[in-house]
């Protein structure tokens, strides 16, 4: 017999479709530098980097079913170690990338560690409690720009030939990298550990009843999830160079949040969709009016009430619940 | 006789001024098939989540194997081989039935820290998951999403799930409640295959099913039991009669099963 | 530290406290009864604020302004409730976050809009801007010294409300045992309109207390919202007790973390209070659903 695994039998179709989106939007992607002017590649960059913060943030939320309202901070985190170091002369970004991830991570295991502990509405409030804490604390920070923030006086050096201070140099790095997570971060969601998270989300009781101790699973989960968005904080100051409590502030969550429904949870595309439909309608929105939230609002609350599968459940029909 | 598999020893348990769970002594052995009836509220899903600890009872202890785990958390007792299923259809509605099974073969096989592997292409944890669907017949069935299956096809995967862990007490909560005329005679068979490898503890409306499969009947009101024995000792109890006629509207009558009971909501 | 800080600093944790309780006690009972998670109610503190500023600009009186504005914004809350937020009972808390989440946009540029981007300025009133002498010797501000009387006065009226009243018996059940209302043949709809509103008139009050002493600003509620949320997961979602308890313990440690620890820390005391309790009891300390 066929061993069961290798029968697909309508997946057949929907697997080759996804990939066919994904070597499109790759391509797209690749090819924006050659195509457009400056504007648009940084766009296209800003994309990428939150995109990348939405991914973070869909591993928990859209696969171990973690509603956290505060992965803003870990964004915030990455940033500001970029920040800090740059200011004590740490310019490689293979001491700064990595040590932004490293911070990120060890803050998201402390807050997790603490938030995983309960469920629902209050994992919703805690989370965004102690990214608040972090704001004000970074807020404070006098010695760093304190409310002002602080700039970053040069990306960050990688050596060899690439060089990081050309923006179309760094757009593919940013490209590069989001490939490679996404890779990943695909890796995990099939392995055995993502499959605990997967089953954590959609029933946490059951879990525990066939014998896994849930906690610590979502715990690693919420530490990796932190580690990646602090890249995205990395590289999002890196992009600006500029970082101020504002990255950490509790709408920007509420943004990343957004990015994720917009584009469809649960699925590794979904939020890079969701980073780019949200940040180009802010995009076009504010060609026409400097009131463009006005308009903003009203759309996401349609969103809500009528279209919970997202762009990427638009595309693909096989996300029933 | 043998010594139990699980013992409840004065297992109490109160909801503000309600006594769920009062005074409690049970004993469960390998190899039998021990039913718990009661009427609706009696507390017998209280008693199997406290068995399966999901709830910590008041006082009292539980005995597994001659340890006690009345205060081990909920995952470490599945770990040593108690099993359950709940009352209401409760696996992963977004994996296939294959997949369902396989979580739990993954949760018996020491801890699922392994972030590379596509945990589909584990063939241990794959062939270990067809076995347990194979006892309950649903190979067939192994890549359908649990979404898309029958209702007495998720009951059969939420057993899978729990013999995936070789358990050596299974906890059944209404098995059979929601299930047609066939589904039901089929889970009685496959529940009487399963009785020699484990103990199974029984709860269930279904008296037909209960007094043809269970070798020792519990009664359960309010909390408390009233009667334990064989079948016929508890059909033949009048302290059964009494409690099953004076405390709630149901019919009782002798039947060529047995006790015919309806419960009225 | 000398007996008049103590005192002074007491009182002004005191009024913090009162003023998370206000915000606190319409969202905990939201919660509770409605089971809904309303990140919009700090746009009900803002818009109180602005409408009360706006009044008093017209009318020349903050007592007049008071009388407008909480009806006001008690009407904007209902309406808010009977277009929008009734329709996400049902869905779950994601859902709830988000769209209200895209409310509070919404909210900021309108009032951006309307009032423009720059912060707007509220008097104290004439007869409250003087100081009072608590103690022999301490003076205290007139204009907080009534924040503290006036949100415990209508602490004290919920308190009697809730407990006295039937209404206030349906709302205490609907609270801990959600299900419970419906067989109590309670017009659902209308009450939960109704709990909503008055959520909305304590949050709106709650902010035109705080016009005269802050800026009237846009998102000049989400901070404090925040706080809220801070209150209530300490106090134990559901408990209008609870808030009140958590309210001014987290008014009087927030007060006294500024004084007593150094900067950095200061900003984080209370968030490190709420994880204390959260490791000792994760519901709160009065948990209302059993």
């Amino acid at each position: 017999m066929g061993k069961p695994a290798d029968r697909r039998d309508r997946a057949g179709i929907h697997f080759t479709r996804i990939h066919l989106l994904y070597l499109a939007a790759g391509i797209g992607f690749f090819l924006i530098p050659l195509a457009a002017d400056a504007f648009y590649t940084r766009l296209a960059g800003r994309i990428l980097i939150y995109g990348l913060c939405a991914l973070s943030l869909d591993l928990i939320l859209g696969y171990g079913g973690m509603v956290s309202f505060g992965h803003a901070a870990f964004l915030g985190i990455g940033a500001y170690t970029v920040g800090i170091l740059s200011n004590h002369g740490v310019e490689s970004a293979w001491i700064a990338w990595p040590a932004a991830m490293a911070c990120a991570g060890v803050t998201a295991l402390v807050i997790g560690a603490v938030s995983l502990r309960t469920s629902g509405a209050y994992f919703i409030m805690i989370t965004l409690a102690f990214s608040q804490m972090l704001y004000y604390f970074f807020a404070g920070l006098a010695d760093y720009g304190g409310d002002d923030g602080m700039a970053l006086w040069s990306r960050n050096s990688i050596g060899g030939p690439v060089d990081p201070g050309n923006p179309t140099q760094f757009y593919y790095l940013v490209l590069l990298l989001l490939a490679i997570v996404f890779y990943l971060c695909r890796r995990l969601v099939h392995s055995r550990f993502g499959m605990v998270i997967q089953g954590a989300g959609e029933n946490e009781r059951r879990m525990r009843a066939i014998g896994f101790p849930t906690y610590r699973y979502r715990l690693v989960c919420f530490m990796i999830s932190g580690a990646v968005a602090g890249l995205s904080g990395a590289l999002i100051s890196n992009q600006t160079l500029y970082i101020s409590p504002a990255l950490m502030h509790w709408s920007r969550s509420g943004e990343i949040l957004v990015m994720v429904i917009l584009g469809g949870m649960g699925s590794l595309a979904g939020p890079v969709m969701g980073a780019a439909g949200l940040l180009l309608t802010e995009e076009v929105l504010s060609e026409y009016t400097e009131h463009w939230m006005i308009i903003l609002g009203p759309l996401l609350i349609l969103m809500v009430l009528f279209a919970r599968g997202g762009i990427y459940g638009l595309l693909s029909p096989r996300r029933e619940s | 006789m043998t010594t139990p598999v699980l013992t409840l020893r004065g297992l109490c348990k109160d909801f503000g001024a309600i006594r769920a769970t009062d005074q409690v002594n049970l004993d469960f052995f390998s190899g039998e098939i021990h039913a718990l009836i009661g009427p609706n509220g009696a507390g017998k899903t209280t008693l199997i989540n406290q068995i399966a600890g999901e709830l910590k009872p008041d006082a009292g202890a539980i005995r597994f194997e001659g340890q006690d785990i009345t205060f081990q958390p909920v995952h470490r007792r599945s770990a040593l081989g108690i099993a359950r299923t709940f009352q209401a259809t409760n696996i992963f509605n977004g994996f296939t039935a294959l997949d369902n099974v396989a979580l739990a073969v993954q949760a018996r096989d020491g801890h699922s820290f392994r972030f590379w592997k596509p945990a589909r292409r584990v063939e241990p944890v794959r062939d270990a998951a067809l076995t347990a669907l194979g006892q309950v017949g649903l190979v067939h069935r192994a890549d359908t999403r649990a979404s898309r299956l029958s209702y007495g096809e998720q009951r059969l995967v939420g057993i899978a799930m729990a013999l995936a862990s070789s358990p050596r007490v299974l906890l059944l909560d209404e098995p059979m409640a929601g299930m047609g005329a066939r589904a039901s005679a089929e889970m009685v068979g496959l529940l009487r295959r399963l009785k020699d490898r484990m103990s199974l503890l029984l709860v269930e409306h279904d008296m037909d099913a209960v007094f043809s499969l269970a070798d020792r009947i519990s009664v359960l009101v309010y909390g408390r039991i009233i009667a334990s024995g064989t079948p016929e000792e508890i059909r033949r109890s009048p302290a059964v009669r009494e409690a099953y006629l004076g405390e709630e509207e149901i019919t009782l009558e002798n039947t060529a099963t047995g006790l015919q009971v309806e419960t009225h909501a | 530290m000398s007996m008049q800080l103590w005192v002074v600093q007491t009182l002004n944790g005191l009024q913090l406290g009162v003023m998370l309780f206000l915000m606190s006690a319409g969202l905990t009972l939201v919660f509770g009864i409605m089971n809904l998670i309303n990140l919009a109610h700090g746009s009900l503190y803002m818009l109180g604020a602005y409408l009360a500023a706006t009044f008093q600009a017209l009318t020349g009186s903050f007592f007049i302004a008071c009388l407008l504005a909480v009806p006001l914004v008690m009407g904007i809350g209902m309406l808010m409730e009977m277009s929008i937020l009734r329709r996400l009972y049902d869905r779950d808390h994601l859902d709830q976050v988000l769209a209200t989440f895209a409310l509070i946009l919404f909210f900021n540029e309108l009032v951006r809009m309307t009032w423009g981007p720059q912060a707007y300025f509220m008097a104290i009133p004439e007869s409250l801007s003087g100081t009072v002498e608590i103690l022999p010797g301490i003076p205290y501000p007139a204009y907080r010294l009534t924040i503290v009387l006036a949100g415990s006065g209508v602490a004290v009226g919920l308190y009697l409300f809730i407990g006295r009243t039937r209404l206030g018996m349906i709302i205490r059940a609907g609270a801990t045992h959600r299900e419970m209302v419906g067989a109590l043949g309670v017009n659902i709809k209308l009450l939960y309109t109704f709990v909503f509103g008055m959520g909305a008139a304590m949050a709106g009050f709650a902010g035109m207390m705080a016009g005269p002493i802050l800026s009237v600003e846009t998102g000049m509620g989400e901070p404090i919202m925040i706080l809220a949320f801070v209150v209530i997961v300490i106090g134990g979602i559901g408990s209008v007790r609870g808030a009140f308890a958590a309210a001014v313990l987290v008014g009087v440690a927030d007060t006294f973390g500024r004084i007593l620890l150094p900067p950095a820390l200061s900003s984080m005391a209370i968030y490190i209070l709420m994880a204390g309790v959260l490791c000792f009891r994760p519901q709160g300390l009065f948990p209302a659903h059993g």
